[in-house]
């Protein structure tokens, strides 16, 4: 009698690629096996430990060997003993893994930041370069890329498990979640937050290249139009220059500048403007007015979609002088010549929701 | 291998004529009882129909995962199953399996009072846990519902069009049956005992109970409001989870969750109390630090409902409030610590033997452990961020509430069969049973560890080729756990005619369940018995076995 | 308490059972005690359910105050004044049959019924008046919801019109209203309840089941009725007085 052949092959698939943990393809992947490691020699001598204390007192204590049993109240000691000891150890995760969470969610600043976009059942990314992926995203090694997320619909998560990074996309707000590749190849992109019928197809790859290849993939699928030029376009289809214009006398405050900077709202309360508060903004002005200027924006709420919006923000941000300088050693020096306008005006519509 | 088993004289012991289940006769005289144990018995048979359910949605779950791609059924019918699988098991099996079979039938016994407080409303328990269970079983009948069991906005309240009312509206009218079950616990304990019944004097048993009717009373209405409002605004539009109309999702996850989490103490502290019960017995000891472990289970009813947002670490909750619930969670741990190793050195200096429900216990013990440092994994923010959503948190609660709950459920069940039933169970066989669920419990759910360690999400229909060989071992696995249920469900049935009378106290315990006839009389006591010994004092009852001896001389 | 069942044992030995005492119980104050317990535990559980409600209203409150103000501003405070008098008084009338059960007195318990019967309906019935209304104006959430009467205001009835906001502020005004809908909804249902039961404790009273000092019913639906007339205490000022100081 023999194994069946196809257990054999199972067996030997299995015995081949054998693996427990994904690739660390990140920075922080070995940082977070490394707590890992931790917790499961932790957890294993926990186990052992009860497992030998069990089996020991069985064999000691068995009826046929001791018949008589001592009555024992407890022992205070002992009590302290096993409160303490894995307080103490769960404590030290807790740090570890604290240290850890906010690394992972605490993007650097010098970060080149991708939209993506969550939708039944795909995700969308939006390089600032102009590049569209669905189902995939291309990315160099050794840099550090932020994820902007969002989502058109119901909740998703944005999962690549060879990097131990995951984020919810969450509809009507903006997470992030940073990583920084280090080896090429291609990963797997999962959602892991359920979402619906497709749930199980809203997979794609996570394309890492060296930055030479990198480079040729941005110059092959530009789309022609970077993104703030897109909201370029949009800003004046939508007419916002004609309070935004950055004169002194503007009905709008002059949006130079303004990405990072600390504002004071009509309310008193001082923001930090970041991608989810020009968002906002866009959205529900009446509650974002800065202070000196009257409640006259209307809202955008519906006109606009989810990638126009991006678009938008990506403009206001380009408006800054050092962001500018920024974005232009991540991608711009990779772009192809400048593309003609009629090509470019169709693209800068794609942005309008349609009625 | 010795026994305590001690059962009287076979050839002339008979089960007594006058009992709770002989007491009268007639199907009406079961459908309107007020006895605490009869109303027990309906829940047991209730409460198996629905775990009978809700493991088929298991096996078919894992065939389709036998294989990488969607072929035994489409991504929608699997949908359905797991969220089926889930709301059965979770609303009807698990949260009532322990309290509402073995703790309805105890609990009054145990602390020597004739009944629980409030008979009728603990029979209406039951009609509404039926009528949850029925609203469920048409849910699923008329086309299901797709969206997990977690209903989590706005999918439920927009984008799904399946039964999510219906669904939600027998969840609410089940959550109700957990709450009248709650405050009948809470009440008899407080005002029920008998003289002499102090607090201390309670067997650890009822403290579980007590702690997890705390989270049934306070946790279950705030689910309640969360499904009003979820029904509201997939019925009539309100906008308090709509991000479009100015809602938050995220205010659904945390009140969703205010519930949900302390549900997984409501499942798992009764089945703690059934391991105290059962090690102490096959120990012949008192449970070592016995306050320390009564007051374990108040501490994880206290903490347990401030460590919610630990579902939530991913979901952009801020970190700060990440960090405190990260905290909080490793707090809520330290009392599952001490309980398990209070139960392993009760072992110390006992006089042990392994009958079926120590063997139980002991997997209890191993599995519970496991599924405990697992979730401490989860709870650690960094890593949860690379292990939640996937098999690893499956594994996990699968660990806690299978590998824990239904082995401390079985566990019960043995353990207190011959006094549900004045008939003991075949021993060999169980001891056998018990060993094949733990093999085939580990054979399923351990690869499922690994899988989530590489990232497999969970609830997906199809997965990448390369998790299909740890996904067969898991299949292959489910199987063997499937012959180790069916197994009890055969011999128990059959022990109910055939099994060997077993007397008062065939275990030789201490409770005071012990010391009354099996199966108990439907007043249980004819006099209120007085409380003079201590817990789990075993040298009061050789006592009583030496007086009866002498008298009888 | 163990020395109150050592007393309750002692009784029960005097095999005296008054006709109303469970089997299970040992004396009748154990019964009362059990009872009221019970009760309160599971007004704890009411204050769970609402306290979801409440939560929710406490943080949208914060982030959309300027809209809660102005959907505030559409309610009528002398509709929502004069229902808590009507709550407040069923409140007392209440008190005052359990008083008349505790001390016996059947007309006077007979009629506290009714009385208090009269005051929910009466409640129910403003309320009725001031959902009517809000149908009428189109700040029902869902699909027939309006913002117009917050973008363009207009002046009636002599009041001065509130100032005009902007469109996404009153869309905020949806959320107010879909809270205000289920927390008063909820509450109705709970004194629609509670009306059932009055009902039947009056056919109960007429009956003179109360008469013979069984009257744990009558107390224990008493702190329902408190506990229902309370809700509405917290739900005025929250729903109806917002930034009228």
């Amino acid at each position: 009698m023999g194994l069946s052949p196809v257990i054999w092959q199972f067996l030997v698939k299995w015995m081949v690629s054998f693996a427990i943990i994904p690739p660390e393809a990140s920075r922080i992947a070995p940082q977070v096996d490394a707590l890992l490691v931790f917790m499961t020699l932790v957890s294993l001598v926990g186990l052992t430990l009860v497992g030998l204390l069990v089996t020991a007192f069985s064999i000691l204590y068995r009826r046929d060997r001791n018949p008589v049993p001592t009555q024992i109240e407890g022992s205070t000691l002992l009590e302290a003993t096993w409160t303490i000891i894995p307080l103490g150890l769960f404590l030290i995760m807790f740090v570890w893994g604290s240290v850890l969470y906010f690394r992972i969610y605490t993007p650097p600043p010098n970060a080149m930041n991708i939209y993506v976009v969550g939708k039944q059942w795909m995700w969308k990314a939006e390089h600032p370069g102009g590049q569209h992926e669905i189902n995939s995203l291309h990315i160099p090694i050794d840099k550090p890329i932020q994820l902007t997320l969002i989502s058109q619909d119901v909740f998703h998560s944005f999962s690549i498990p060879a990097f131990r990074v995951k984020r919810e996309a969450i509809p009507g707000r903006y997470t992030t979640v940073w990583f920084e590749a280090t080896t090429p190849g291609t990963y797997h992109l999962f959602c892991t937050q359920y979402c619906g019928t497709a749930h199980s197809a809203m997979i794609g790859d996570i394309v890492v290249q060296t930055p030479e290849d990198y480079k040729m993939w941005l110059a092959g699928s530009t789309s022609g139009v970077s993104l703030a030029q897109n909201g370029e376009r949009l800003f004046s289809s939508l007419s916002c220059g004609a309070c935004h214009n950055g004169q002194p006398d503007a009905r709008g405050p002059s949006l130079a500048n303004v990405y990072g900077s600390k504002l004071t709202l009509t309310t008193g309360s001082p923001v930090l403007v970041d991608e989810a508060y020009l968002r906002q903004a866009i959205l529900n002005p009446s509650a974002h007015i800065t202070q000196g200027y009257a409640p006259i924006m209307p809202t955008y709420q519906g006109q606009i979609s989810e990638e126009g919006l991006i678009s938008l923000v990506e403009y206001i941000k380009n408006l800054n002088s050092n962001y500018r300088v920024q974005q232009t050693l991540n991608t711009t020096e990779l772009l192809p010549e400048q593309p003609d306008k009629g090509a470019a005006k169709g693209a800068a519509m794609q942005g309008v929701a349609k009625p | 291998m010795s026994t305590i088993l001690n059962l009287p004289d076979q050839a002339t012991a008979r089960v007594p004529k006058r009992n709770y289940l002989t007491n009268e006769n007639g199907i009406m005289s079961w459908l309107l009882t007020g006895d605490h144990k009869r109303i027990a018995i309906l829940y047991l048979i209730s409460i198996t129909f629905f775990f009978f359910i809700g493991g088929a949605l298991a096996g078919l779950i894992r065939l389709e995962l036998l294989t990488p791609q969607s072929d035994l059924m489409a991504s929608d019918t699997y949908n359905k199953i797991f969220t089926m699988h889930g709301v059965v098991m979770i609303f009807l099996f698990l949260v009532p399996s322990v309290p509402a079979t073995l703790g309805n039938f105890l609990i009054p016994i145990m602390i020597g009072a004739k009944d629980l407080a409030f008979p009728k409303i603990n029979l209406l328990s039951w009609y509404l846990y039926l009528a949850g269970g029925a609203l469920t079983l048409g849910a699923m009948i008329s086309g299901g519902v797709d969206t997990g069991w977690t209903f989590t906005t706005p999918m439920s309240t927009h984008f799904s069009n399946t039964n999510v009312i219906t669904t939600g509206l027998a969840i609410f009218i089940a959550g109700f049956s957990s709450i009248f079950t709650g405050l009948n616990f809470i009440v008899t304990l407080h005002r029920m005992r008998a003289p002499g019944m102090t607090w201390f004097k309670m067997p650890l048993f009822c403290w579980a109970h007590y702690a997890a009717s705390i989270l049934m009373v306070l946790g279950t209405p705030v689910l309640a409001i969360t499904i009003v409002l979820v029904a509201l605004e997939r019925t009539v539009g309100i906008g308090v989870f709509d991000p479009t109309k100015g809602g938050d999702p995220i205010l659904f996850q945390h009140l969703f969750w205010f519930y949900s989490h302390p549900a997984v103490y409501i499942m798992i502290l009764p089945g703690m109390g059934v391991i105290s019960e059962v090690i102490s017995t096959f120990s012949r000891k008192r449970v070592f630090g016995y306050t320390a472990v009564a007051f374990s289970s108040v501490a994880i009813a206290v903490f347990g409902f401030f460590v919610w947002a630990h579902h939530m670490f991913i979901m952009g909750v801020s970190n700060y409030a990440v960090l405190v619930f990260s905290l909080l969670t490793m707090l809520v741990a330290v009392p599952s610590a001490i309980k398990i190793f209070n139960w392993a050195f009760t072992l110390y200096k006992g006089s042990i033997t392994f009958e079926t429900p120590m063997l139980y216990a002991f997997g209890f013990m191993g599995l519970f452990t496991i599924g405990g440092l697992t979730g401490v994994f989860l709870g650690t923010a960094g890593t949860d961020i690379h292990l939640t959503e996937t098999y690893f948190i499956v594994a996990h609660f699968h660990f806690v509430m299978v590998g824990g709950m239904l082995m401390a459920f079985l566990s019960g069940i043995h353990f207190w069969w011959p006094k549900l039933t004045g008939r003991m169970y075949p021993e060999k066989i169980s001891q056998l049973a018990a060993v094949v669920t733990f093999i085939g419990f580990n054979f399923t759910f351990f690869p499922q560890f690994l899988l989530g360690m590489l990232g497999m999400p969970r609830r997906y229909a199809a997965y990448p080729q390369e998790f299909q060989v740890l996904n067969v071992f898991s299949t292959a696995g489910a199987t063997i756990l499937g012959v180790g249920y069916l197994l009890p469900m055969i011999y128990l049935v059959w022990s109910l005619k055939y099994g060997q009378i077993a007397g008062n106290n065939p275990w030789q315990a201490t409770g005071l369940e012990w010391q009354i006839q099996s199966p108990p009389l439907t007043e249980n006591f004819t006099t209120i018995p007085i409380v003079t010994q201590d817990v789990y004092d075993y040298e009061w009852l050789e006592r009583q076995k030496e007086h009866e001896v002498t008298h009888v001389g | 308490m163990s020395d109150s069942h050592a007393v309750a044992v002692a009784e029960h030995g005097a095999h005296e059972h008054p006709a109303h005492l469970r089997h299970h119980f040992v004396s009748l104050e154990q019964q009362d005690e059990t009872a009221s317990f019970g009760m309160w535990l599971f007004l704890l559980t009411e204050i769970m359910f609402f306290g979801g409600l409440f939560t929710a209203y406490l943080i949208y409150r914060n982030w959309y105050y300027p809209a809660f103000v102005s959907a505030s501003h559409t309610l009528s405070i002398t509709l929502g004044a004069i229902n808590t008098l009507v709550l407040i008084t069923s409140s007392f009338t209440m008190a005052m049959g359990v008083w008349c059960a505790e001390t016996k007195k059947q007309k006077g318990l007979i009629w506290s019924l009714i009385a208090t019967i009269v005051l929910g309906f009466a409640f129910l019935g403003i309320k009725t008046v001031e959902y009517k209304e809000k149908f009428e104006k189109h700040h029902v959430p869902g699909s027939s919801f309006s913002i117009q009467s917050f973008v363009h205001p207009v002046a009636e009835d002599g009041k001065a019109a509130d100032k005009a906001l902007p469109a996404d502020t009153a869309a905020r005004t949806e959320v107010y209203f879909s809270l205000y809908f289920a927390m008063t909804g909820m509450h109705a249902v709970h004194m629609i309840v509670g009306i059932g039961l009055l009902l039947m404790m009056l056919v109960q009273a007429i009956r003179g089941a109360y008469s013979h000092g069984n009257i744990a019913f009558v107390e224990n639906f008493g702190l329902y009725w408190h506990f229902v007339d309370l809700v509405w205490i917290f739900l005025f000022p929250l729903l109806y007085l917002i930034s009228r100081h």
